[in-house]
């Protein structure tokens, strides 16, 4: 680990001011992730601004049952809120799935999206990964790749977003509210915020040096079933091989909307348009959602260990489609 | 007082953080820290290491490499205990796998250390390696030896070759396990502290005096001048059988620096600088007739082994003794990789060879229409079926019996892919463990001090089993006290040495030593009572005695020990007892010594995902006397946990190109989590094997372990109908083959 210096910031504006002052700061929050990347030097910040007890844990009632939920808010604290649990189930199964117990209890909502990817190459320093140094190579392209991203991925880097959190949240339209160095903030679509990998994997979101997230934002809660779904080889504390996010409402016999959003499987949390529009207007059947998982998984590409994952993914998304219909 | 549910004696200890591990104790002062930087490459030679920018770095005190780091001494391949031999570091630009060290750095504080170590350059020659065990299989040889020739390389009975010509059932099949990596809680560490000529180690060690004959060796000085204690380890699980690479560099900085040097290694570099359990191919061959009695089995064990070391584990062993076959033939072959070391780790040997042979029992059980256990029990041997001569004790079958009848056995889904239970399959399997028991010289000094306190010590170590308070309980036999008088002091090269903690020896050993060496001590106290004029047992005949209450009687007569120390020993009194090695005793000549077990498992598959949980978990073990059964009981549910994670989760993977082990923390390398473990139950039998020692216990530290893989597969395949024969099993193996291929439930 590096030296660095530490300070903790006493509001908004002077944490994106002293970001602003150094050259090589960071902020940190829970830091879950963020200490085990700097103890690896795959992080280097030369200075820390501690943000966690920035006034941002509160969980604000909006127009028409949305949520403005402060970027502080503590994981546990949103998946226990009951608003939460009653307007947008989808979120709190989506935090539970993920983490511990323990971690849920320190990570922050802000730092659960920007946390990096658990890529072991990404950790490896001694292998090349274009992330870590860009332009270096993608040890995962032709190595151990059964965790890896089946959409989205290039030949830079075919690294997944861990989050089950942002899942949910991509599913239900949330947007982020960022601070900026002028001390103007922006709304941005959490849909739009993280990035793909194509030739520069290292930039990961559209935040700009030193841009604060300050909360996110929940649109009124969606007609219909909301339901978290995740894959994985043991039954707690693991990242998803898989994950679907499902909200779908049925009427008259016919699916209304329907919104789908896949974890583990890409670069970003990866809401599934297609599968959307293959769903609505159609009958809540088997063959109705074989044809959406089709359409979403119709451009995936294995390589090799993570094969499975286009299959695995087709499942998924069927399975939960049909229990959330389910009377 | 044996035998009782005393709850661990350390346990307020451990639970207040009052236990110093290791890398806590502060002893000697602030000491400085080492970090070990290892290579990035698996096979070749360091060209050039830069080490100007570590040296300039903050704090730093020494930075070593091959070129400057002090003179050690080479290994003897005949020292038996390899774990004893010689370890030296830093002693050649030549790199014989990934993360074998090329430099130390030591520095004021932790992260300095490890911060001048990423300064550390280094340029390689790289030569080509061979890394992949699959690909290489044809490259295999025969070792020399297994186990330091503890098990027969070659097994060959009869004619295997007729008995399959003439077999009406046979069964051949390939199993694959793959490498497993202890990873006890508690990371190895060490701290030495040298006092003139003398060194204090403290290190995290299963075995102080392997730790001791290890560094003395490695540093070429008298044994007597390096003092190990090890008073709590969090875990070893084997990979503390041998110090490795911190306890040699910590004590050679610490003497050149002429300070305390700490190493702790981090969980990735346990993942390369500590062995490993090799990765195995078995071909396992069945014949039998049919009504399932086998009349040739074939184990031919390939395993991964190291071009720079010889240790193969006993894989082909365990089948030796398990069930009977006329025609028999057994095998170790061995690939020599580029990759670290392989090591003991829990039930070497047995782990891998029963997902192997008791899942291909279930598999000849089931094209036989049989029931798994009733196909056992036909192959019961009424001797041990490769030396022709009786077990000490086996229960084997009582286990299953036991097992079946608290499993509800005969509930389970007679055809496979038979039972649903809304989106998940259900599956019932089982599977015989054995392990084999063993013993070691140990000695265990008893002794009351001038107060009548009682106290008991060893170089035996307690790694989280419970020692402390079996001894307590056994000395407290002994003399006739409370438990909770006598003070048990483990983990000390300075008291009377061990093999300490491994084989599952450790208890039986050390148990036996301390109730031989009370015997001595009770004698001699006897001996003065009755010889003096003052005593109330003055002239009686010793003989009779009986102590307790910390009293010795004789008839009616009676008198406080404490009293007679008083008198005649007023410098305190001790006694050491001891027991030998099993090569030097007759019964293990005699009578085949093994623990055993059934072990049952319960699992439910998604219909769609192929996801495996586990619903239930018992196994019923036949292990000799249960010293505590409380303890052994935690002993024996880890045990089984640990067979849970064979079975679904655990793999070291190594990356091909690189020749490491890119599964390298636990968020990759997998273990169960509370969430995977159900209802479980571990009973033990009311068993005692006096054949086995006076106190009638074995070892029970790896029973858990070793059925319990092959339960779990099988109920895999009681649930599904898809037999996966390469472990571990995870959702991909199964996916593609689960019945209907359907998409939903």
């Amino acid at each position: 680990m590096k030296p660095f210096s530490y300070e903790r910031a006493a509001d908004p504006r002077s944490a994106v001011a002293a970001a602003a002052a150094r050259t090589g700061a960071k902020f940190i929050a829970g830091g879950t992730n963020l200490l085990d990347l700097m103890r690896l030097e795959i992080e280097q910040p030369s200075h820390l601004i501690d943000i966690s007890r920035l006034p941002l844990h509160e969980i604000e009632d909006a127009a028409g049952g949305g949520l403005r939920i402060g970027a502080q808010a503590r994981n546990s604290d949103v998946a226990a809120d009951e608003r939460v649990r009653t307007r947008f189930p989808l979120l709190s199964q989506a935090l539970l799935a993920g983490a511990s117990p323990q971690l849920r209890n320190k990570a922050s909502i802000g730092g659960n999206l920007l946390q990096r990817t658990r890529c072991a190459y990404f950790y490896d320093t001694a292998t090349p990964c274009n992330k870590r140094v860009p332009g270096a190579g993608c040890a995962a392209l032709g190595g151990f790749n059964r965790g890896h991203a089946i959409l989205g991925a290039s030949e830079s880097c075919i690294a997944t977003h861990p989050s089950d959190m942002a899942v949910a949240l991509v599913a239900l339209d949330a947007q982020l509210e960022l601070l900026g160095l002028d001390g103007q903030s922006r709304r941005v679509e959490l849909r739009d915020f993280h990035l793909l990998p194509e030739t520069t994997p290292h930039i990961e979101t559209v935040l700009h040096p030193g841009e604060l997230i300050l909360a996110v934002l929940l649109p009124p809660p969606p007609i219909g079933r909301q339901l978290y779904r995740k894959v994985r080889d043991r039954a707690s504390y693991e990242f998803a091989l898989v994950s679907a996010a499902v909200v779908v409402s049925v009427a008259g016999g016919l699916i209304e909307q329907a919104r789908v959003a896949f974890g583990g499987i890409a670069h970003k949390p990866w809401r599934a348009l297609e599968a959307e529009a293959v769903l609505r207007g159609r009958a809540p059947v088997a063959a109705t959602y074989e044809a959406a998982a089709d359409a979403a998984l119709a451009r995936a590409v294995g390589r090799g260990h993570n094969d499975f994952k286009i299959e695995l993914a087709k499942r998924t998304l069927v399975d939960t489609l049909s229990r959330a219909v389910q009377p | 007082m044996i035998g009782s549910p005393v709850p661990r004696v350390d346990a307020p200890l451990k639970v207040c953080g009052k236990a110093t591990y290791t890398a806590d104790v502060w002893d000697a002062g602030q000491p400085l820290y080492g970090w070990i930087v290892g290579a990035t490459i698996g096979h070749g030679r360091v060209t050039r290491i830069d080490t100007s920018r570590a040296e300039a770095s903050p704090g730093v005190q020494l930075v070593w490499t091959h070129r400057n780091a002090p003179e050690q001494y080479e290994p003897a391949v005949a020292v038996l205990l390899s774990y004893s031999r010689p370890f030296p570091v830093l002693t050649s630009p030549e790199i014989r796998c990934y993360g074998e060290p090329v430099a130390l750095v030591v520095a004021v504080t932790a992260e300095e250390a490890r911060a001048a170590a990423e300064l550390v350059e280094v340029e390689y020659e790289v030569h080509e390696g061979h890394f992949d065990f699959a690909a290489r299989e044809a490259h295999a040889i025969v070792p020399a030896s297994v186990q330091g020739g503890l098990a027969a390389v070659e097994s060959k009975i009869g004619d295997v070759d007729a008995a399959f010509a003439s077999a009406p059932v046979t069964f051949e099949q390939l199993y694959t396990t793959p490498y497993e990596l202890s990873q006890p809680l508690e990371p190895h560490c060490s701290l030495a502290v040298w006092n003139g000529d003398e060194v204090t180690v403290r290190v995290s060690t299963q075995v102080v005096s392997y730790a001791q004959a290890r560094i003395s060796s490695t540093l070429g000085i008298p044994k007597e001048t390096v003092k190990i204690v090890a008073r709590y380890i969090g875990g070893g699980f084997g990979s503390k059988l041998g110090v490795h690479a911190d306890a040699i560099l910590a004590s050679l900085a610490a003497r050149a620096l002429r300070r305390p040097v700490k190493i702790v290694l981090t969980r990735q570099q346990m993942f390369q600088l500590v062995g490993q359990r090799p990765a195995s191919r078995q071909r396992i061959r069945l014949a039998a007739d049919r009504d399932g009695r086998l009349t040739a089995f074939v184990h031919d064990v390939t395993m991964k082994s190291s071009y720079h070391t010889d240790f193969i584990e006993s894989t082909a062993e365990p089948g030796r003794a398990l069930y009977a076959a006329a025609n028999r033939f057994s095998i170790h072959r061995a690939v020599p990789l580029h990759l670290p070391t392989g090591e003991d780790v829990r039930a070497p040997g047995e782990a891998p060879a029963l997902l192997a042979i008791e899942s291909a029992m279930d598999e000849l059980a089931y094209t036989l229409g049989l029931d798994p256990i009733e196909l056992r029990i036909r192959n019961e041997p009424a001797l041990q079926p490769e030396r022709g001569i009786p077990f000490s004790e086996r229960r084997l079958v009582d286990c299953m019996r036991e097992g079946a009848r608290r499993f509800g056995w005969d509930q389970r889904p007679k055809a496979p892919a038979s039972v649903r239970d809304g989106q998940c399959w259900i599956g019932y399997g089982m599977a015989a463990a054995i392990r084999g028991h063993y013993q070691a010289e140990t000695f265990v000094r008893v002794l009351i001090e001038p107060s009548g306190a009682v106290a008991v010590q060893s170089d035996m170590t307690d790694i989280g089993t419970g020692t402390y308070t079996i001894l307590a309980q056994v000395v407290g036999e002994g003399l006739g006290v409370s438990h909770e008088d006598v003070r048990v002091e483990l983990g000390h090269s300075e008291f009377p040495s061990s093999l300490g903690s491994g084989g599952s020896w450790g208890a039986a050993n050390s148990c036996n030593a301390a109730y031989r060496a009370c015997r001595k001590l009770r004698d001699q106290l006897l001996a003065a009572a009755v010889a003096d004029p003052r005593s109330p047992l003055h002239d009686l005949d010793p003989s009779t005695a009986t102590v307790s209450q910390g009293k010795l009687a004789i008839g009616a007569a009676s008198e406080a020990m404490t009293d007679i120390v008083k008198r005649h020993f007023p410098a305190g009194v001790d006694a050491i007892g001891s027991v030998g090695f099993f090569w030097d005793e007759p019964n293990y000549k005699t009578y085949s010594m093994s623990t055993y077990g059934a072990q049952f498992a319960e699992v439910r598959v998604d219909a769609v995902t192929g996801e495996i949980r586990l619903q239930r978990m018992l196994g019923v073990f036949d292990g000799g006397r249960m010293l505590n059964p409380r303890t052994a009981r935690s002993q024996l549910l880890g045990g089984m946990i640990w067979g849970a994670s064979a079975a679904l989760l655990e793999e070291g993977v190594v990356d091909t190109r690189f020749g490491s082990f890119i599964t390298r923390d636990l968020a990759n390398y997998l273990v169960p989590v509370h969430a995977d473990i159900p209802d479980i139950d571990a009973i033990m039998l009311d068993a005692v094997d006096l054949k086995a020692n006076e106190l009638g216990a074995k070892g029970i530290g790896e029973l858990g372990i070793c059925g319990m893989g092959a339960a779990i597969a099988n109920a895999v395949f009681n649930a599904t109908g898809v037999r996966v024969r390469d472990f571990p099993i995870t959702l991909e193996k199964l996916l593609a083959h689960l019945p209907n291929g359907q998409r939903r439930a």
